[in-house]
């Protein structure tokens, strides 16, 4: 069985005259985070969509887990099959939750779609995967809107990993929550990395939450890879000038704002001051 | 923390629902409420309540006003009003109930596969609805009754095909906007089948909006069926049904008896009016809960 | 709910240009009250830049609309706000008018919402200085252009004749901040103004924010979640939480040398860019409104200096070493702040 979890080449979408993602490759190992970073229209979710199915690609090939995912129409089985090997979370924890639906009915569903329990192994499998996100069996009769949102951002994490994927992909997952519970999430992903080996796709904007995440990342720009390689390396010392530009507006102890983003000596966070002067 | 945490004696997860929310429907709405509870529950025992045969002629009784024995009088055949409006509320209610009935199943079905499908099957159902639409109501009852003759059945299938829009096409831009939000998504990634999803989520998240839909059209219905019928191509004599007795009421009211249409036309009044405020309750409800 | 007692707090000779004292917001939650800003005390003076960090719920956000009588309406507002030494919380509508429409204004997280979007941009710029300020027309024009420039949008003439939604999120928070300028207020309030916006278009517009109010001499606040932020764009910050100010202190020192345990957390759970962590250093729980902490302090559930002794008093404000801490044990903790400056 081959290490390599997903493999894209050359991935294009179109949608009418607009190219949102173009040429983009990549490749994921088992346990590996990978980070896709990019601004807003760099086409970072999409390329998301893309990989989970939510999207057909326009041109370019896809392998997950070995298996080829041409285009075209899916059966029901096969689209099965196929959520065990990747599953998504999305930037919004409250509409990624039906309104109407219980937390422990979520996870069950799910459950209850890919693996033939009993309706008690069931029930007991589910408070093991609130448990695993840090919520507790009370939470199990409640609403979408008696939790707040890092607590729904768990049970949208439980829910994908109840069907025990091999990839997760994480679509802003922490972008909407306070900076309190982003920390919680970042961490129990990591937690959950480490006891199951579960690889990620990280889709961010935020350069220090993909410094704490990933191992490597590809910054995108315009649907287009501009840079990529691990990502401590990318951060402290970028090569191409838009990801120069990207580090430099990050807000850190010592930063000015600057109306020219983009600065040579960006990196140590000194020349901006000089700029914001002018 | 889940140690700490007590262990509930619950056999599963769902709870009943939080129940009906009469007492948020306000004082008109709860008029209303009553109202409609009152016609309903006369439709179902008018057999045992109504004090006469609503078909049983009485020359003595004919055109005569209110009195102890007849307390709504008679009417031109000396048939006793009271007993007919009770008996009247079954036909008058029973169609337009059929109507809404068939016409937001048929249309919650289109209006659901058109915003799930998408692309031509929505172009083409979308146009249909458009078409529909443009038609008053009455003119498909008309159409119907010229092909299948008058009387209920016809009736009923035009306004059925009529009302189908109505309720499709608020349906059906709810489910488009619905459909977009990431729980659909989720959904489908988890490798749920489109059915499955539009009946175990889409469907349930609609319901409030195809209830308070169907409701406000419902008391159309009851103005459209008993207009044809006030028309004579609905409900045929000697049936009581409200609409034809507005009709053989004004007769009768410039022969010096009003009751008869005079109760006929006021019940029909007050029954589309509690049904509109009460519709327009569980809108705004829906409004809410958004 | 206590209004704390004025204290006598070291303030400058010059008379604050904004002076709050003791302001408490609470709404209507069926048949009880919900207290969400609870006794907050702040000063702002004349071309000064102060941030108000807090998490949802701190009420950073409601305080900020109190300031300006923008709470939702049935809402109970109490203590003092003197603005100019004008009492804020005692005007008439004409007078809060006028307030707004010249002294104080106000520039959203979401410009989008807060532009008409079937008139265009030059209308939105040109209305508030003719009907407020009695500019003439083509004055009014010409000023526009001007604005425009200012905050760095080159083809002035062309943006006025378009509409909201023809320019991106970044362009539209500019001509909210050119509005801003047309009145030449003492005071910006600006709610989370780059929330919205990606990280390099916020350093823009951060930086034009900046570089125009000194140039002006407009007194800020800006509130928001990013500490960061925060401290790179003000002279002086106050955390909320739980609609208290927990700590007030210069940014320069807050950030190296934070006094209460919450500010302290925020600060260390957020993700480096240049570190990594093996595990955030985080605060458990979730951050709470100021209704739903009990009688003590409101962060002693979270908090992991807490003492018994946290649950039975509202910490006071306290002076630590030029810090205004509310915190019983800020004397005696040593915390961390920013790993490397």
């Amino acid at each position: 069985m081959s290490d390599t979890v997903i493999e894209a080449t050359g991935l294009r979408k179109e949608f009418g005259t607009a190219v949102a993602v173009d040429d983009v490759s990549l490749t994921l190992e088992r346990g590996q985070s990978l980070a896709v970073v990019g601004e807003s229209g760099s086409g970072k979710t999409t390329l998301a969509r893309m990989l989970v199915g939510l999207e057909t690609p326009t041109g370019g090939t896809l392998r997950v887990c070995g298996r080829p995912r041409p285009p075209g129409r899916v059966s029901s089985r096969e689209r099965r099959r196929r959520a065990r090997e990747m599953q998504i979370v999305f930037q919004d924890p409250y509409s990624s939750l039906d309104k109407l639906q219980r937390i422990g009915g979520v996870i069950e569903a799910s459950l209850d779609l890919h693996f033939s329990l009993t309706p008690g192994e069931r029930r007991k499998r589910a408070l093991e995967l609130l448990e695993a996100v840090g919520l507790a069996e009370r939470h199990a009769t409640m609403l979408p809107r008696q939790l707040s949102g890092g607590q729904r951002q768990r049970v949208a994490i439980a829910r994908a990993i109840a069907v025990e994927p091999q990839v997760l992909v994480l679509d802003e997952a922490v972008a909407a929550l306070d900076v309190s519970i982003q920390a919680q999430i970042l961490n129990l992903l990591a937690d959950i990395r480490e006891r199951s080996g579960i690889s990620y796709v990280f889709i961010s904007h935020d350069l220090a939450v993909v410094h704490q995440i990933s191992e490597v990342a590809l910054v995108m720009s315009g649907g287009r890879v501009v840079e990529r390689g691990p990502t401590g390396a990318l951060l402290s010392d970028p090569q191409e000038e838009y990801t120069k530009s990207l580090r430099a507006a990050v807000p850190r102890p010592g930063w000015k704002p600057s109306r020219r983003a983009v600065s040579g000596s960006a990196a140590n966070g000194s020349a901006a001051s000089g700029t914001a002067a002018s | 923390m889940t140690a700490l945490d007590t262990v509930r004696p619950r056999g599963g997860f769902r709870l009943p629902r939080p129940g009906p929310a009469l007492r948020r429907l306000g004082p008109l709405g709860t008029g209303a409420a009553v109202l409609l509870a009152a016609v309903l529950a006369t439709t179902l025992l008018a057999p045992v309540v109504a004090p006469y045969d609503p078909n049983r002629p009485d020359l003595f009784n004919a055109l005569a006003g209110a009195s102890p024995a007849h307390l709504l009088g008679g009417d031109a055949l000396g048939r006793d009003v009271l007993s007919r409006l009770m008996w009247g509320a079954r036909t008058t209610l029973s169609g337009p109930l059929l109507i809404i009935f068939l016409s937001t199943t048929i249309g919650t079905t289109l209006a659901i596969t058109a915003a799930w499908a998408g692309g031509k099957v929505d172009a083409v159902v979308s146009r249909l609805l458009d078409v529909l639409f443009a038609v008053p109501g009455i003119v498909f009852a008309l159409v119907a009754v010229a092909v299948l003759g008058p009387g209920v059945p016809g009736v009923v299938l035009g306004l059925t095909i009529a009302y189908t829009p109505y309720v499709a096409r608020v349906v059906r831009s709810a489910a488009l906007r619905e459909r977009q939000l990431p729980y659909i998504a989720a959904a489908w990634v988890q490798g749920r089948s489109a059915v499955g999803i539009c009946v175990r989520h889409l469907l349930p998240n609609l319901r409030p909006l195809i209830v308070a839909q169907s409701v406000s059209a419902l008391g159309f219905a009851v103005i459209d069926l008993a207009a044809i019928s006030f028309l004579g191509l609905g409900v045929q004599p000697p049936t009581a049904d409200w609409g034809l007795m507005v009709k053989s009421g004004l007769d009768s009211a410039t022969r010096g008896q009003p009751l008869e249409a005079l109760g006929a036309g006021l019940l029909i009044a007050l029954v589309v009016a509690a049904v509109n405020i009460l519709g327009d309750r569980i809108g705004r409800e829906e409004g809410e809960l958004r | 709910m206590k209004i704390p007692e004025v204290q006598d707090k070291p303030r400058d000779v010059r008379e604050d240009l904004l002076d709050v004292r003791g302001l408490s917001v609470a709404v209507r939650a069926g048949r009880s009250w919900r207290t969400l800003v609870d006794g907050v005390d702040l000063a702002i003076g004349g071309g000064e830049a102060v941030g108000l960090v807090g998490e949802s719920g701190s009420g950073k956000s409601m305080t900020a609309r109190a300031l300006l009588g923008l709470t939702p309406p049935g809402a109970r507002v109490t203590g003092d706000i003197a603005f100019d030494s004008d009492q804020v919380t005692t005007m008439n509508r004409r007078a809060l008018r006028e307030l707004r429409a010249r002294r104080v204004a106000m520039v959203f997280q979401d410009p989008r919402a807060h532009i008409n979007p079937v008139r265009s941009v030059g209308d939105f710029l040109t209305e508030a200085m003719i009907a407020n300020l009695g500019v003439a027309a083509a004055e009014a024009h010409a000023r526009a252009v001007r604005l425009l420039a200012d905050v760095g949008i080159p083809d002035g003439e062309r943006r006025l004749r378009q509409y909201p939604h023809e320019l991106s999120g970044g362009l539209l928070q500019r001509v909210m901040i050119a509005s801003v300028l047309a009145v030449e207020p003492d005071l910006v309030l600006a709610d989370e103004p780059t929330t919205a916006l990606d990280v390099t278009t916020q350093s823009e517009v951060m930086a034009i924010l900046d570089e125009l109010r000194r140039e002006r001499g407009m007194a800020m606040l800006l509130i928001t979640h990013d500490l960061a932020l925060a401290a790179a764009t003000c002279d002086r910050i106050s955390v909320m939480y739980a609609g208290r100010i927990v700590e007030t202190q210069p940014s320069t020192t807050l950030t190296a040398t934070p006094r209460h345990p919450y500010t302290s957390g925020l600060m260390l759970s957020r993700p480096s860019i240049d570190t990594v962590a093996d595990r955030l250093p985080v605060i458990p729980g979730r951050p709470v409104a100021a209704f739903e902490s009990g009688e003590g302090c409101a962060f002693e559930p979270r908090c992991g200096h807490a003492k018994p002794h946290c649950r039975d008093l509202r910490p006071p404000v306290q002076d630590v070493e030029g810090a205004r801490v509310a915190c019983v044990r800020a004397g005696e903790l040593t915390l961390r702040g920013d790993v490397d400056v």
